[in-house]
C-alpha cells in the first residue's frame, strides 16, 4: 500500500462528537487527487500498537492541497478514532495511504440518489462535489437522530436537492417515497449503519429495484470481541489477538505480511485460507458468501475473530 | 408459433429465456405478430401482470389484436410496424419509473431495437424480459458500409445498400439492435458459398 507522511494542517470541530481532520504534503506538493468516496489508510502507533484505520475523504476530488476525513468520536470502540480526537494536534505528522475507492459513483447512472445515516454522510460530501462539476441530476437525504449530532449540516450546500431528515423533530427518511418514483436510470448509495442500508434493500426489493442499481458501504470499523488465538500453519507461531485489536493488526504486529486494502471487510484482498477450524469463526466482512461463511475455510483478518479450541491459518 | 429454441453460440449472440411474469407492477409490454402468444401465455400465468401494463402491439399480419385488448391492460394500442409504435414506446419509457419491468414478444429485429432503446433510456437490464416468437429473419449490419438490411433469411446475403454479399455472423451489436454481416468474398472476389437458409 503506498502511502506518505503528511502534516495535520487543521483540525476543527464539527459537532461535540466529530471533528474535521485536514492533511497537507509538509513541502506543499500536490497529492493524488482521487473520486468521490474514495478513502485513505490513517497509520496510528497507539501505546504499542500500530492502527490502520480508513476513513472516507470529504474533501473536493479534483483539490490536490490536501485531503480532509471527518472522524466521529467512539468511545466504546477499538480506539482508532480516540486515539485522532484526543491524541493529534496540529502540526502532527501522520502516515497516510493513497485513496482508494470501493464506493464510486457508477457513472452510467442517468441520476444518483445518495442515502446518508449519520456519520455516513463522509463519502457523499466528496462525491457532491463530482457530482456538482459533473452537472449530474442527484439528490441526497441525510438522515440523523438529532441536529447537535448531524455533523455534515455545516459542510453540506444549501440546495433543494438536499434533504435532511432529523428523526428528533418528527421527519424520519421515508424510503418509499424516495425509492417508489425515482426516474430510469436512477442508482441509489446508501452509507450508514447496517439496519439503513437493509432498509434500503428490503424498499427496493418491494418497488423491484434490480439489486445492481443499489450500491452501499458500511461504516468500515473492525470490531472489538473476546481476545483469541491462532496457529500459523507455516511456522508452528501461535498469535494472540487483543481485545481491542484485529486478527490483521495482530499479524502485523507479529511481523506476518498479509495484503490488505478497505481493512473493513468489504474489498476481499486480505482473504486467508483456513486449514483447521475447531470452533467458530465469527465473520463480520461483507466479501465472502454466506455459504464460504458457513464453510469456514476462509477468513478476512481485517474485521473477521475467532471463538474456540484452535484456527490454523494458511499463513 | 411455440417460443424458439435457438442453438448455443457465441456469448454474443442474445438469449431470449421467455417471460415470466412479476406480478402487478408497472409494465411496459411490446409484442410484434406472434410474439402475441407469449403475453397472452404470461397473462394467463398471473393476470394481474396487466393490472398495470402499457401494451403496444405490432400484428404484423397475426391477428391477435381482440384477443390482447380483451386481457384488461391499463393502456392497450396497436401500431402497424416498429417505426410507426416507437413515439409511444420512448414516450412510455420516458414517463417510466425505476422498478418498471419491460416484457419483449416477437422477432429479432423488434426486440434488439426496443432493448436498445430501453438501455439508452436507463432501464437496468435485468428489468428486461425477452421471448422470441415467429419469424427467424435477422436485422444484419453491414460492416462494411453500416447499412442495416431487414428480414435477412440467407447466408450469405447481399447487403440492400452497397451490394457487398455478406456472411451472416452471431456477433450481435446491442447498441443497434443488429447482427454483423461481412463480405464473404473478400479474399476470393466472386467466390461465394452456396446460399443456405438460417436455422434457428
Ligand atoms: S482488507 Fe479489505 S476485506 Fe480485508
Amino acid at each position: 500500500m503506498t502511502s506518505r507522511m503528511l502534516r495535520v494542517s487543521a483540525i476543527e470541530a464539527l459537532s461535540p462528537l466529530v471533528s474535521r481532520f485536514r492533511f497537507e504534503d509538509p513541502e506543499g506538493a500536490l497529492l493524488p487527487l482521487f473520486s468521490g468516496g474514495a478513502h485513505v489508510v490513517v497509520e496510528m502507533p497507539d501505546a504499542g500498537v500500530l492502527r490502520r484505520n480508513a476513513y472516507s475523504l470529504i474533501s473536493d476530488p479534483m483539490d490536490g492541497s490536501g485531503y480532509e476525513i471527518a472522524v466521529r468520536r467512539e468511545d466504546g470502540g477499538r480506539g482508532g478514532s480516540k486515539f485522532l480526537h484526543t491524541q493529534v494536534a496540529e502540526g502532527d505528522l501522520m502516515r497516510i495511504s493513497a485513496p482508494v475507492n470501493l464506493f464510486s459513483l457508477d457513472l452510467r447512472a442517468k441520476k444518483h440518489v445518495m442515502i446518508a445515516g449519520g456519520i455516513g454522510i463522509t463519502p457523499f460530501l466528496a462525491q457532491l462535489k463530482q457530482l456538482a462539476r459533473l452537472q449530474m441530476p442527484f439528490e441526497l437525504h441525510y438522515a440523523a437522530r438529532s441536529r447537535a449530532e448531524a455533523a455534515g449540516l455545516a459542510l453540506l450546500p444549501a440546495s433543494p436537492q438536499v434533504h435532511v431528515h432529523i428523526s428528533e423533530e418528527g421527519n424520519r427518511m421515508d424510503l418509499g417515497a424516495i425509492l417508489g418514483s425515482q426516474p430510469l436510470g436512477t442508482h441509489v448509495y446508501t452509507c450508514g449503519p447496517e439496519g439503513l442500508i437493509e432498509a434500503v434493500a428490503e424498499t427496493g426489493a418491494r418497488f423491484g429495484w434490480p439489486r445492481t442499481a443499489l450500491h452501499s458501504e458500511v461504516f468500515m470499523a473492525p470490531p472489538p470481541g473476546a481476545p483469541f488465538e491462532v496457529t500459523l500453519a507455516t511456522s508452528g507461531k501461535v498469535v494472540t489477538v487483543g481485545a481491542h485489536q484485529s486478527l490483521l493488526e495482530a499479524l502485523e504486529a507479529a511481523q506476518v505480511e498479509v495484503q490488505w486494502m478497505c481493512r473493513g471487510g468489504a474489498c476481499g484482498r486480505c482473504e486467508t485460507g483456513v486449514k483447521s477450524c475447531h470452533g467458530t469463526i465469527e465473520h463480520h466482512d461483507h466479501w465472502l458468501s454466506d455459504d464460504e461463511h458457513a464453510r469456514q475455510t476462509k477468513i478476512m483478518p481485517c474485521v473477521s475473530r475467532f471463538k474456540g479450541e484452535t484456527l490454523v491459518l494458511d499463513l | 408459433m411455440p417460443r424458439t429454441e435457438f442453438s448455443p453460440s457465441i456469448t454474443s449472440r442474445p438469449v431470449y429465456p421467455g417471460l415470466t411474469p412479476q406480478g402487478a407492477t408497472p409494465a411496459i409490454m411490446l409484442a410484434e405478430g406472434p410474439g402475441a402468444e407469449a403475453i397472452l401465455d404470461l397473462a394467463a400465468l398471473d393476470a394481474s401482470v396487466m393490472d398495470l401494463a402499457h401494451l403496444i402491439y405490432i400484428p404484423a399480419g397475426h391477428d391477435a389484436g381482440p384477443r390482447l385488448a380483451a386481457l384488461g391492460a391499463k393502456m392497450y394500442r396497436e401500431a402497424p410496424s416498429y417505426a410507426s409504435a416507437l413515439e409511444r414506446y420512448r414516450k412510455a419509457l420516458a414517463d417510466a419509473r425505476m422498478g418498471t419491468t419491460l416484457y419483449l414478444a416477437g422477432s429479432e429485429g423488434m426486440i434488439g431495437q426496443a432493448v436498445a432503446e430501453a438501455l439508452a433510456a436507463g432501464l437496468p437490464p435485468e428489468a428486461i424480459q425477452t421471448e422470441h416468437r415467429g419469424t427467424i429473419a435477422r436485422r444484419m449490419q453491414c460492416v462494411h458500409c453500416k447499412g442495416v438490411t431487414e428480414n435477412v433469411t440467407t447466408d450469405p446475403f447481399v447487403c440492400s445498400h452497397c451490394g457487398l454479399t455478406l456472411f451472416v455472423r452471431d456477433h450481435f451489436s446491442r447498441r443497434l439492435g443488429a447482427f454483423q454481416g461481412v463480405c464473404v468474398d473478400a479474399e476470393t472476389p466472386g467466390i461465394v458459398p452456396a446460399v443456405q437458409e438460417i436455422k434457428p
